[in-house]
C-alpha cells in the first residue's frame, strides 16, 4: 500500500476496482467534473471566436483514466446534461443548439476521444499507463484523430467555409491543445500509480 | 436477534509480486448481542471486519452469514438486513437535497414519487430534520450531516445497523447526538469506532490488533485490555 | 445550480417533465436558428416570461445572469470587433435567453422528477443492453457530486497553498483527481450498501 500517495481508502486492494456501484459513481464524478471544468472560464480565440476551455483537458482525463467504456458514458452524459438544459457547456450555455452552432463538432467528438484515448490507455498502453510520455501519445493521437478532424468538419458545415479556412481556424488551438495533452497525461499517469487497480476488470 | 456469523473469515490482498498482506487473520465470531462495539488502532483491520457483514468486502477465505444468508451469494439479501453508516457523510449523501437523499434509499422499496416523498418526510421527522428536508445536503453541519446519512440507512429498514468509525470527524457535542443516536436504535448495531466511552456503553466490545481479535467480552474487560495494549508499545 | 430548484406549485411546476425538456429544447433550437437582432429582444420577453411564470426568485435570475453576462459581454465583444454591433447585441441576448430559459426548467424540477423522467425515456436502451434505472441513478448522482466536486478543488487548492505549492499545478490537480477518484469509490461503496446496486 503506498500510504504516502493513497487517500486513506485501505479498501482499495481488497475489492479491486471494479464493481458497478463504483463504475456509476466513477461516471458520474467525472460527468461532474467536466461540468465543473466549463465554469472555470472560456476564452473566445481564433477568427471563428470558439471558446477555448478546460473542457478538452477533462473531456480526455475522463477517457485516459476510466478507459473507453466509462469515459465515453461520463462524457456522453455531460453532453447529455447540457443538453436537456443544464447550463454546463462553455460559455454557460445549454440546449441542444449549442450541437448545431460553431463548435458544434467539437463537442460532438468528445465521447469518441474519450473512448479513442481510453481504448489506447487500457489496451495499448496497458502497464505502462503510470508512464506519463505514453499517456501522452495516446491523448495526442485521439485528439488529433478525433476532436480536430471532427471540430474542423463542424466548422465546414455549420459556418460554410472550405476546408482550408475551417483548418486554418483550428490552428490557434494547437498549442494550447498541448499544453493541455501534457497536463492530461502528467494527471492521469499518478492517478494509475495510486489506483493501479481502475483499469483492470475482473 | 439477528444472527451473524463469521466462520474464519479471512481478507488477504495480493502485493504484486510480493506475495499477499493478511488484513484480517482468519476470524470465528458469532454475534447477536443488540450492541456490540470493535475497537482497535487506524489499520488493525477494525473496518475490514465491519465491511465484511454486509459483503463491502468479500472473505478470501472462510465465510461470513447473517441469518443464514451467506453475504457473498445473497448479497442483495444480506444488503436488505444489513444497513451501513461510513465515517464520512459527504461521500454517501449523493442526492442534492435531504428529502431527495432519503428518497433514493426508498427508489426500490417504495414505488410512486408521492408515496416515496410522505416516507422520505415521516424518516426525516423521525430522525429531527424535518425542518431542513428541502435544503441543499451542502448546507448542513457535520453533524446534522451524520444524522441525515443514518436517516437514509434507516430508512430501508434494516434489522442491523453496521456503522464504520461514525463519530470520528465530529466535534464533542455531536459525537454525543449521534453516539446516543445509534446507541438508542432499535435495530442490533455494530459500532466501529476509536470513542472509549461509546464502546463502554455496548453489551460486548470485540477488540482488533495487527488483523486478529485479540479481546472479546464484556466492555469493562475488553476497553481495559485495549488500553493496556496502547499503553505496552 | 443543483440548489436552484424552488418547490412551487405554478403551471411550470405542475407540466410534466417532458413537455418541459421538449418546450426548452424548441426554444433554445428557435433562439440560436433564427439569427435575427431584432428576434433577439422579443425572445428575451419570452424567456423572462417564463421566468416570471415558474416564480424563479429574482436573486436566483440575477445570480445566473451575471455569470451568462461576464461571458456574453467578452463574446458580443469579439462579434462587435468582427461583425459589428447588430450581430454583437443578438449574440448577448441570444445568451442571456438561453440561461433563463435553461433555469426556468431547473428551478421547476426538482432532480428526482428529471431522474423518474429520464429513467422512463431511458427505457428503450434496455433492448442495447443498458438498465435504465442505472443511467437515471447516475444522472442524479452526477448533479449530486458538483458542490461536493467544487469543494474538492477549493480544499486541494488550499492545501497545495498552504504548502507554498500554488504555482505548481502538479501539487493541485493530481490531488485533486486522486480526491475525486477516491470520493467516487467511497461513493461507489455507500451505494452498494444501500442496496442500489442491486
Amino acid at each position: 500500500m503506498t500510504a504516502t500517495t493513497q487517500p486513506a481508502d485501505t479498501h482499495e486492494d481488497v475489492r479491486g476496482s471494479s464493481s458497478p456501484t463504483r463504475d456509476i459513481a466513477l461516471v458520474a464524478a467525472f460527468a461532474a467534473l467536466i461540468s465543473a471544468s466549463a465554469y472555470v472560464g472560456a476564452i473566445p480565440i481564433g477568427s471563428a471566436g470558439v471558446p477555448i476551455t478546460l473542457q478538452t483537458l477533462t473531456v480526455m482525463l475522463a477517457g485516459c483514466v476510466l478507459g473507453p467504456v466509462r469515459g465515453f458514458s461520463a462524457v456522453t452524459l455531460y453532453l447529455a446534461l447540457g443538453a436537456v438544459g443544464l447550463p454546463v457547456f462553455a460559455e454557460h450555455s445549454s440546449g441542444i443548439g449549442v450541437f448545431t452552432g460553431i463548435s458544434g463538432g467539437y463537442l460532438l467528438s468528445f465521447p469518441i476521444a474519450a473512448l479513442v484515448g481510453g481504448f489506447l490507455v487500457q489496451y495499448v498502453a496497458r502497464e505502462r499507463r503510470t508512464r506519463a510520455i505514453v499517456v501522452f501519445f495516446c491523448s495526442l493521437a485521439a485528439s488529433v484523430l478525433v476532436i480536430h478532424t471532427m471540430g474542423i468538419a463542424g466548422m465546414k458545415l455549420y459556418a460554410d467555409v472550405s476546408w482550408r479556412e475551417a483548418a486554418t481556424w483550428d490552428m490557434p488551438f494547437w498549442v494550447g491543445d498541448l499544453v493541455k495533452t501534457s497536463l492530461v497525461a502528467m494527471i492521469a499517469a499518478e492517478v494509475h500509480r495510486a489506483f493501479p487497480q481502475l483499469l483492470q476488470r475482473r | 436477534m439477528t444472527s451473524i456469523h463469521l466462520d474464519a473469515a479471512a481478507v488477504r490482498v495480493p502485493l504484486p509480486g510480493r506475495g499477499e498482506r493478511e488484513i484480517l487473520a482468519p476470524t470465528t465470531l458469532t454475534l447477536t448481542e443488540q450492541r456490540v462495539a470493535v475497537i482497535g488502532a487506524n489499520g488493525s483491520g477494525k473496518s475490514t471486519l465491519a465491511r465484511l457483514l454486509n459483503g463491502l468486502v468479500r472473505p478470501s477465505s472462510g465465510r461470513v452469514t447473517v441469518d443464514g444468508k451467506d453475504v457473498v451469494r445473497d448479497g442483495a439479501a444480506v444488503r436488505r438486513l444489513v444497513g451501513f453508516c461510513f465515517t464520512d457523510p459527504a461521500a454517501q449523501l449523493v442526492m442534492p437535497t435531504c428529502v431527495e437523499d432519503v428518497e433514493l434509499s426508498l427508489r426500490r422499496t417504495v414505488s410512486g414519487a408521492s408515496a416515496r416523498r410522505e416516507r422520505a418526510l415521516a424518516v426525516l421527522a423521525a430522525n429531527g430534520l424535518e425542518e431542513h428536508a428541502h435544503d441543499s445536503v451542502h448546507s448542513l453541519s457535520g453533524g446534522q450531516r451524520q444524522l441525515l446519512a443514518l436517516a437514509g440507512v434507516l430508512a430501508t429498514e434494516p434489522r442491523v445497523v453496521v456503522a464504520d468509525e461514525p463519530t470520528t470527524l465530529l466535534d464533542r457535542a455531536n459525537t454525543r447526538r449521534i453516539g446516543d443516536a445509534l446507541l438508542g436504535l432499535t435495530q442490533q448495531l455494530v459500532l466501529v469506532t476509536h470513542d472509549l466511552d461509546l464502546a463502554a456503553r455496548c453489551d460486548r466490545v470485540v477488540v482488533v490488533d495487527d488483523a486478529r481479535v485479540v479481546a472479546d467480552g464484556d466492555p469493562a474487560s475488553s476497553v481495559d485490555h485495549y488500553t493496556r495494549l496502547v499503553d505496552s508499545r | 445550480m443543483a440548489g436552484l430548484h424552488q418547490p412551487g406549485d405554478t403551471v411550470l411546476h405542475r407540466l410534466p417533465v417532458g413537455a418541459k425538456v421538449l418546450g426548452l429544447a424548441v426554444l433554445s433550437l428557435a433562439i440560436v436558428v433564427v439569427r435575427d437582432v431584432r428576434t433577439a429582444p422579443a425572445f428575451l420577453a419570452v424567456t423572462l416570461l417564463l421566468a416570471a411564470l415558474a416564480r424563479v426568485p429574482v436573486r436566483s435570475v440575477w445570480r445566473a445572469a451575471r455569470g451568462v453576462l461576464v461571458v456574453a459581454l467578452v463574446a458580443g465583444a469579439f462579434q462587435w470587433w468582427w461583425y459589428g454591433a447588430g450581430k454583437a447585441a443578438e449574440t448577448f441576448l441570444d445568451l442571456l435567453s438561453l440561461g433563463l430559459a435553461a433555469l426556468s426548467l431547473t428551478a421547476t424540477t426538482s432532480v428526482n422528477e428529471m431522474v423518474d423522467a429520464l429513467s422512463r425515456w431511458a427505457r428503450p436502451l434496455r433492448f442495447v443492453g443498458i438498465d435504465p434505472e442505472r443511467v437515471a441513478l447516475t444522472v442524479a448522482l452526477t448533479i449530486g457530486a458538483l458542490p461536493g466536486t467544487i469543494a474538492i478543488a477549493r480544499e486541494t487548492r488550499d492545501a497545495a497553498r498552504a504548502r507554498g505549492l500554488d504555482r505548481n499545478p502538479r501539487a493541485y490537480l493530481s490531488p485533486f483527481v486522486i480526491r475525486v477518484v477516491a470520493r467516487a469509490h467511497e461513493s461507489g461503496d455507500a451505494l452498494h450498501a444501500r442496496g442500489i446496486g442491486d
